[in-house]
């Protein structure tokens, strides 16, 4: 009943919504009906409460809030939640509108062997046209499918952001997208890193580690972004070697030496990528080693077969089995389950996460050999997760402040085009796929929150509360405009998310002069940052 | 905001202090610019050790050719011993002319071997020692704003760096993506009342004090740009802005260039780091400019890299993480046109562990000696910004 009457409200609010000249009274009057309601649920069933402990758990775990989400975990109370979380179905489904739009793009069916191909060939034809004007053109017309694929990319991976049912896996698949970053501007990396996002991390995101680790050392995206594609005997190269142990592993400074790195770039000779019909010419005893599967390959004839000896272990020279044997060690390293640990504790806790904590989930990625969803369960049930979720504790970083406005001004009505929540992480230096360097994104707000940055972020919060931003005109020629109005001063708010604003972010918000002007200072408000 | 007012008010009681004077002018402001190239540039291909055949020997596809006027791809002759990049005829080499560059070999971390990127940024922006925990709230350019009465510091980073982390709140602005503010001072009010009891606080106001002389500065370059000047792109861009930026408003500022980790196919006298090469020479030959005559003469800009990268070529045509660079150092009013620092005869028995060049000038010792006579710091200030560092005196101001 009360949820009703606060829908009625949001209703009233939504037709006059444009209508600033009647915009305070008319707040006045729902924050009014809103305490009515308050009082009546609090009177029968706590019905439309949401309790601040959920929310900010919400929140933590999610690309932010709606009002759907917070009424399903209100439904289904949080240990549910967290489980339904940690351990989703392999078939979590998307809203039909976001499913559309992802199926009509092309190559989201397609492997990267036949995507690169394909694209190589396109470009092998438009050096072959004669006119010089007409060659330009078509390089142009080439380039121009190459960067649409990256924009396609980024697309998908916004659209299942905001949209998935499967939220922490969304969240760990952009975590482990940044742990093992690649960047779009290298080589043809933009028409294969979509590819790499949904076939080598989303589905390992709660898995094994050892798998993710597996699945990214035969993307071909990866082999190509640390030069291990061109790593071969007698031609040394060691950048992807050093990048997985202190990077991806073990972490800088926990016991690997430049020999161990010489050590493991030798092993790791010969997995590279080929995109040949015809399979490389072998001798004889070597034709039983060579491995394609898709773009990758593993050559023999490009490897060290030589005996090496790695962070202490000797391993005997023999090919591709080198590198499973290599990955177990690193794998199990003490370093490594610390390491991850750490990293996921950084993301998900605080900027200096409780030691305790980062060795309890440490100990739990021992003992269940590397179970992500696992050592996330250790990490969501500990008192200092717990404690983290008091407001203020941990502030969002651009892709979780941008995404957590757009749901929370939309919900579940699906946008049309994400161009401009790409532009807006660009702008707020956190572009997807666009991280040059293999350390990824920085995760602790002081990276975060300068006075630039926060500048950045006020215009982003006046351009998502002003109206559709953009957000609803399809990518198309001549599109029309869809008409959207976000309100973010609705139901939610009056039932939960006003319980965690502070005095001086409630006075300003009694200032505001329309809806508009409200929704921008409630998202650059403090506890918004947070 | 309120440091400052101190500081005015300090130098306002005592005129003559021991800081914030200029080598050659007492009555201007000394203005400092780095410039860090993350990814470890290839030092050895751009300041040449074309006296050395064991360059030569070591780098059998990627080598510069010694100097010579008839090709074009040759290197750029700085004396008996070094040749400069060709990508640096038209930007670097003409200052280097008007002896208003230096360069300092073999210079880096004397303490941080991990060849790591992202620890040995750090390492380097921290300016702490090595080996003992690491305080990422202190970064050193940030610790030298404040021992300076009229530092005007900002960072041209869309990210705040660790080298400007400090008790005060330094800005910084993406300098390439300024745009018109669409937060009227209304709301910008009204969100400064959000943050008045925040931790955030001081960033908000910092951002919006800046925020319109930012755009003020580029609107007018803007402008000229739309009136049919050529207008350049990437670090040329953003370092024209930052010079009209210093002559104006800031006297102490950080930015930061990536793109250097060449592994693969980096190219010789062109190619890929040739082309990058070229786009930093031209950038900083645009910083001069916009600068001005004037501001130029009091201004030293340093241009740095986490390290150096191994002396022979790999199996790629690349090069892979090494340990001793060679730094930069610019300015109208420096004592350039020459090599500077600790040099050892470019050999195979020189290298640092078969493999890189050495470290013989530290990087801290290098910016330490450099401030001292920059700023007029004492012994005990200069303590305050490298702990136990000794300066190196190397005659560059």
């Amino acid at each position: 009943m009360a949820a009703d009457r606060l829908v009625n409200c949001q209703v009233v609010m939504m037709i006059s919504g444009t209508l600033n000249a009647s915009f305070r009274s008319m707040r006045t009057r729902c924050a009014f009906l809103a305490l009515i309601a308050a009082i009546a649920g609090a009177a029968d069933t706590h019905a439309g409460e949401l309790n601040s402990q959920d929310l900010a758990l919400l929140d933590r775990l999610t690309w932010g809030i709606t009002a759907s989400s917070a009424e399903h975990l209100r439904g289904v109370g949080s240990e549910r939640w967290l489980a339904e979380q940690l351990h989703p179905a392999a078939n979590a489904t998307l809203p039909d509108a976001a499913k559309a739009q992802i199926e009509a793009m092309p190559d989201v069916h397609r492997f990267p062997f036949d995507i690169a191909v394909s694209f190589d060939q396109q470009a092998k034809s438009a050096n072959q046209v004669a006119d010089p004007d007409q060659k330009k053109a078509a390089q142009q017309v080439f380039q121009q499918a190459m960067n649409d694929r990256a924009r396609q990319a980024a697309a998908r991976t916004i659209l299942r952001a905001l949209y998935a049912p499967d939220q922490l896996r969304e969240r760990m698949t952009w975590f482990w997208f940044n742990h093992f970053n690649v960047v779009q501007s290298k080589g043809n990396i933009r028409i294969l890193v979509g590819d790499y996002v949904d076939r080598a991390i989303r589905p390992y995101a709660l898995g094994k580690f050892r798998a993710l680790l597996a699945a990214t050392l035969r993307h071909p995206a990866m082999l190509r972004y640390l030069d291990n594609a061109d790593n071969a005997v007698g031609h040394l190269n060691e950048n992807y070697a050093r990048e997985i142990m202190e990077l991806h592993t073990m972490g800088v400074g926990s016991g690997y030496t430049q020999a161990d790195v010489e050590a493991l770039a030798k092993i790791l000779t010969g997995l590279g990528i080929d995109l040949k019909p015809e399979d490389p010419k072998l001798k004889p005893e070597l034709q039983s080693q060579l491995l394609r599967e898709g773009a990758f390959e593993f050559n023999p004839a490009r490897h060290d077969f030589s005996d090496k000896v790695f962070l202490g272990h000797p391993i005997k020279g023999r090919g591709l089995a080198e590198v499973d044997e290599a990955l177990d060690i690193i794998v199990h390293h003490p370093a490594t389950a610390t390491h991850l640990s750490r990293q996921l504790a950084t993301y998900f806790v605080s900027d200096n996460p409780p030691e305790a904590l980062v060795q309890r989930m440490a100990q739990t990625f021992r003992t269940t050999d590397g179970d992500i969803a696992a050592v996330l369960g250790t990490m969501v049930h500990s008192p200092e997760f717990t404690a983290s979720l008091k407001p203020g504790t941990k502030f969002k970083d651009p892709m979780h402040y941008v995404l957590s406005a757009v749901r929370l001004a939309y919900d579940d009505k699906v946008i049309l085009n994400t161009a401009p929540i790409q532009g807006w992480l660009n702008r707020l230096g956190e572009g997807l796929f666009n991280h040059e360097t293999p350390d990824g994104y920085a995760m602790t707000s002081p990276f975060w929150n300068g006075p630039g940055q926060m500048m950045v972020r006020f215009e982003i919060a006046r351009q998502i509360g002003s109206g559709s931003a953009g957000l609803f005109k399809p990518d198309m020629p001549n599109a029309m405009e869809q008409p959207a109005y976000p309100l973010l001063q609705n139901a939610l708010y009056f039932n939960g998310l006003r319980q965690a604003l502070g005095p001086s972010t409630l006075a300003a918000l009694d200032k505001a002069i329309s809806p508009q002007d409200w929704n921008a200072l409630f998202l650059s408000s403090p506890e918004f940052m947070h | 905001m309120k440091r400052r007012d101190l500081l005015k008010a300090l130098a306002a009681i005592a005129p003559v202090t021991v800081a914030g004077r200029v080598w050659a002018a007492p009555a201007t402001e000394a203005r400092l610019l780095v410039v860090f190239l993350r990814g470890a540039y290839d030092a050895a291909n751009v300041l040449v050790p074309i006296s050395s055949d064991f360059y030569y020997n070591a780098r059998p596809t990627l080598g510069i050719a010694r100097p010579d006027a008839g090709n074009p791809n040759a290197a750029l002759s700085l004396g008996a011993d070094w040749g400069l990049h060709p990508a640096l005829r038209d930007s670097i080499l003409p200052l280097w002319g008007k002896r208003e560059v230096a360069f300092i070999p073999f210079a880096g971390t004397g303490d941080d071997l991990t060849r790591s990127h992202f620890e040995t940024q750090d390492t380097i922006e921290l300016g702490q020692s090595v080996g003992g925990s690491r305080d990422y709230r202190s970064g050193f350019m940030s610790r030298l704003a404040a021992e300076l009465t009229r530092a005007k510091p900002i960072s041209f980073t869309e990210q705040l760096p660790l080298v400007f982390r400090g008790k005060a709140q330094i800005p910084n602005i993406g300098i390439n993506s300024v745009g018109r503010p669409g937060v009227d001072d209304r709301q910008a009010q009204l969100i400064q009342s959000m943050y008045a009891h925040d931790s955030l606080a001081s960033a908000v106001s910092e951002g919006f004090r800046v925020r319109d002389d930012v755009y003020k500065s580029i609107s007018q370059e803007m402008m000229a740009a739309n009136r049919g000047a050529v207008s350049p792109r990437g670090f040329e861009l953003s370092a024209r802005r930052i010079g009209r930026l210093m002559r104006e408003q800031f006297n102490l500022g950080f930015v930061d260039v990536g793109g250097w980790d060449t592994h693969v196919n980096q190219g010789a006298a062109t190619g890929y780091l040739a082309d990058r090469l070229g786009e930093l020479g031209r950038a900083l030959a645009g910083f001069s400019e916009e600068i001005g005559p004037a501001g130029w003469r009091d201004t030293v800009v340093v241009v740095i890299s986490e390290f150096g990268r191994t002396f022979r070529e790999n199996g790629d045509r690349g090069t892979d993480h090494g340990h001793g660079s060679v730094y930069w150092v610019m300015g109208g009013g420096i004592n350039g046109g020459r090599i500077l620092g600790e040099q050892v005869k470019v050999s195979q028995a020189s290298l640092f562990q078969n493999r890189d060049y050495p470290v013989l000038t530290d990087y801290r010792a290098m910016f330490a000696g450099l401030f001292q006579r920059m700023y007029g710091l004492d012994g005990t200030a200069v303590q305050r910004i490298f702990a136990g560092v000794h300066p190196a005196e190397l005659g560059l101001v």
